[in-house]
C-alpha cells in the first residue's frame, strides 16, 4: 500500500497540495510515482506562467513513457524545483519531500475544497 | 491458462510470487518489471537476467519437404543451415511487407522449428497454412502449432554462459546461432545461443511443465552471479540500444525488409521466394525511406514512438518518423528507432525531433546503439 500522508490535499489525477498561507507546493503521490515507474526526465512549468486548475503544466518521462501532470489548482509559478533536471529519480525516492515539483500562489483558495481528502483519494488509489 | 480474456504463461504464479508488475502484451499477461526497469537492464549488461519469452509462438515443420517449402515463404536461406544452427529471417507478402520476423532453425536433416512473435502468432500461422494449400503440388511436409504445450525463457548477459553451465554443461561450447536438444529431468529441451539484448545468452524451450523447474534452477544458481529476473521493460530497451527490430514499430505489412535495413537477411541469390520480386527492385533501384538509429545530441526528454522528425540541414522539413524511442539506461540520454527519408539515412546525419512542440538535434548512429567497450 503506498504513502499518504494526512497532512496534504490530493488531486484524483495523483498530484498532491500542501498550502503554506497564500501558496501550494504541489507534487506527485507515493501512488503515482510507483505507477510510473523510475523517472528519468521530468520537464517542470515555466516561472510566471499562471495556470488554471487542471491545465497539463509538467511532463514526467519513465523509462517507458510520458505523462502529463495537471495543476490541481489555479495559480501563478513562483518557484520550481531545479534539482528534478539532473535528479528527476528523486521523485520516487521522496515523492512527498524532495522531490516536489512547484509552488503556485493561489489564484482561487476556494479552489481546495474541491480537492480529495487524504482519505477519499486512499479509496480512489487502493480499490 | 487464460483469465479475463489474457493468456497466462505457465510462469504466472512465479511473477507474481516475486512482485512482478504485470501488464497486457499480445493478449497475454506478462511481467513488465520485477525490481525495476533500469536495475533490470543494468543486470543484463553487467551480470545476467531471466526472462520469461513463453508468448512466442513455436512452430515445428517435418518431412523431406520441409526446406523447400519454409526456403520459399521466408526472406533468409535456409539451404546455408547445418542440422544444429538458426538464422534471423522474415516472413513476407508478395508485395515485400512484413508479416513477421523470426527465428528459423534447422533442428535435423528433415526438421525446423520456427520461433514468432506472440502478436503475429495466429497470422503467420493462417498465412503459412494458406501458402502450404495453394500449391499444386502436395508436400510432404507437417506443419505443427507447439506454442500451447510449449513454454520459453531467455537467459541473458555476460555471466550467462556461467549460469547456464549449472544446468547444461554441453551450452558452454555452443557458437551464436547454435542450437541444441539437450536433456532437463527427461524432457526434451532446446537451447540456443541466441537473444534479444544484445548480449551473449541463451534461449530455452521447454515443456510448460518443466518451465518452473528450470526458471528455479537458474535462479538458485544464479544470484550469486548478479542474475535478476527481467521483464518486457528491460526487453525493450535492451532491445533498442542493441538496435532490433520489433514488430508493430520498425516492422509492419507496410514495411518491407529492404526498408527496414534488414536486407542482411534477404537472400536474393535464392531463385524465388515470396516477395522476391519487390525486394530485389527495392534493393537495385534503393528505397525512399529507411529505418535508422538515432541518438539525442542535445538535451531532450526521450523521444517517443510517433514524434516527428525533421530535417537538420536548414530546410526544416518532415522527413520522418520515431519507431521506438526511449532514455538509454546504458547511455543515460535519449535513443531511438525511426524512419527517414532515404537521403538523411546515413549514420552522421544531423537530424531533429519533435518533442512537445520543439525540436531538439540527434544524429543518425550505426547500430548497435550502444555497445560496451571491451
Amino acid at each position: 500500500m503506498s504513502d499518504i500522508p494526512t497532512d496534504l490535499k490530493y488531486a484524483s489525477s495523483h498530484e498532491w497540495v500542501n498550502v503554506e498561507g497564500d501558496t501550494a507546493i504541489i507534487g506527485i503521490s507515493d501512488h503515482a510515482q510507483d505507477e510510473l515507474t523510475e523517472l528519468v526526465f521530468i520537464e517542470l512549468p515555466e516561472i510566471g506562467r499562471e495556470l488554471a486548475a487542471g491545465d497539463p503544466c509538467a511532463v514526467v518521462e519513465s523509462v517507458k513513457t510520458a505523462s502529463d501532470i495537471y495543476a490541481p489548482v489555479s495559480g501563478q509559478v513562483i518557484e520550481t524545483n531545479d534539482a528534478l533536471d539532473t535528479e528527476p529519480g528523486t521523485v520516487n525516492e521522496d515523492p512527498y519531500g524532495d522531490g516536489w515539483f512547484f509552488k503556485i500562489r493561489l489564484a482561487n483558495p476556494k479552489e481546495l475544497d474541491d480537492l480529495l481528502s487524504p482519505d477519499d483519494y486512499g479509496e480512489q488509489v487502493n480499490v | 491458462m487464460e483469465k479475463n480474456g489474457l493468456k497466462r504463461t505457465a510462469l504466472f504464479e512465479t511473477h507474481t510470487a516475486l512482485d512482478a508488475r504485470m501488464v497486457r502484451f499480445s493478449g497475454w499477461e506478462m511481467p513488465l518489471l520485477y525490481s525495476g526497469i533500469a536495475q533490470e537492464h543494468r543486470a543484463v549488461r553487467e551480470a545476467a537476467g531471466l526472462f520469461d519469452i513463453s508468448h512466442m509462438g513455436e512452430f515445428q515443420f517435418d518431412g523431406p519437404d520441409a526446406l523447400e517449402f519454409l526456403n520459399h515463404i521466408l526472406s533468409n536461406d535456409l539451404t546455408k543451415l547445418e542440422p544444429g544452427i538458426g538464422q534471423y529471417s522474415l516472413l513476407c507478402q508478395d508485395n515485400g511487407g512484413v508479416i513477421d520476423d523470426l527465428y528459423a532453425y534447422r533442428l535435423g536433416q528433415d526438421r525446423y522449428l520456427l520461433i514468432v512473435n506472440a502478436s503475429r502468432l495466429e497470422v503467420d500461422w493462417m498465412w503459412i497454412k494458406a501458402q502450404l494449400n495453394s500449391g499444386n503440388k502436395s508436400l510432404q511436409l507437417e506443419m505443427t502449432n507447439r506454442s500451447g504445450e510449449l513454454s520459453a525463457i531467455a537467459l541473458q548477459g555476460p555471466k550467462a554462459a556461467e549460469i547456464i553451465a549449472g544446468v547444461f554443461p554441453a551450452a558452454i561450447e555452443m557458437q551464436k546461432n547454435q542450437i541444441a536438444e539437450l536433456d532437463f529431468s527427461g524432457a526434451t529441451t532446446w537451447v540456443s545461443r541466441t537473444g534479444y539484448t544484445g548480449e551473449d545468452g541463451f534461449e530455452l524451450v521447454v515443456p510448460n511443465e518443466r518451465v518452473v523447474s528450470l526458471w528455479k534452477q537458474f535462479m538458485s544458481l544464479g544470484p550469486a552471479l548478479g542474475l535478476m529476473p527481467a521483464g518486457l521493460g528491460a526487453r525493450d530497451t535492451l532491445r533498442t540500444e542493441a538496435g532490433y527490430s520489433l514488430y508493430g514499430h520498425e516492422l509492419t505489412a507496410e514495411t518491407t525488409p529492404i526498408e527496414a535495413s534488414l536486407g542482411w537477411a534477404v537472400a536474393l541469390d535464392k531463385p524465388d521466394f515470396i516477395g522476391r520480386e519487390t525486394l530485389a527492385a527495392q534493393k537495385q533501384n534503393g528505397v525512399s525511406r529507411r529505418c535508422i538509429g538515432f541518438k539525442m545530441t542535445s538535451k531532450s526528454a526521450p523521444p517517443r514512438e510517433h514524434y516527428k522528425i525533421f530535417a537538420a540541414d536548414g530546410t526544416g522539413r518532415e522527413i520522418g518518423e520515431v519507431t521506438s524511442g526511449m532514455q538509454s539506461p546504458s547511455l543515460g540520454y535519449g535513443i531511438g528507432l525511426g524512419y527517414v527519408e532515404s537521403a538523411h539515412a546515413k549514420s552522421g546525419t544531423d537530424i531533429e525531433i519533435e518533442i512537445r512542440n520543439r525540436r531538439f538535434l540527434a544524429q543518425v548512429v550505426k547500430r548497435p546503439i550502444f555497445r560496451k567497450l571491451d
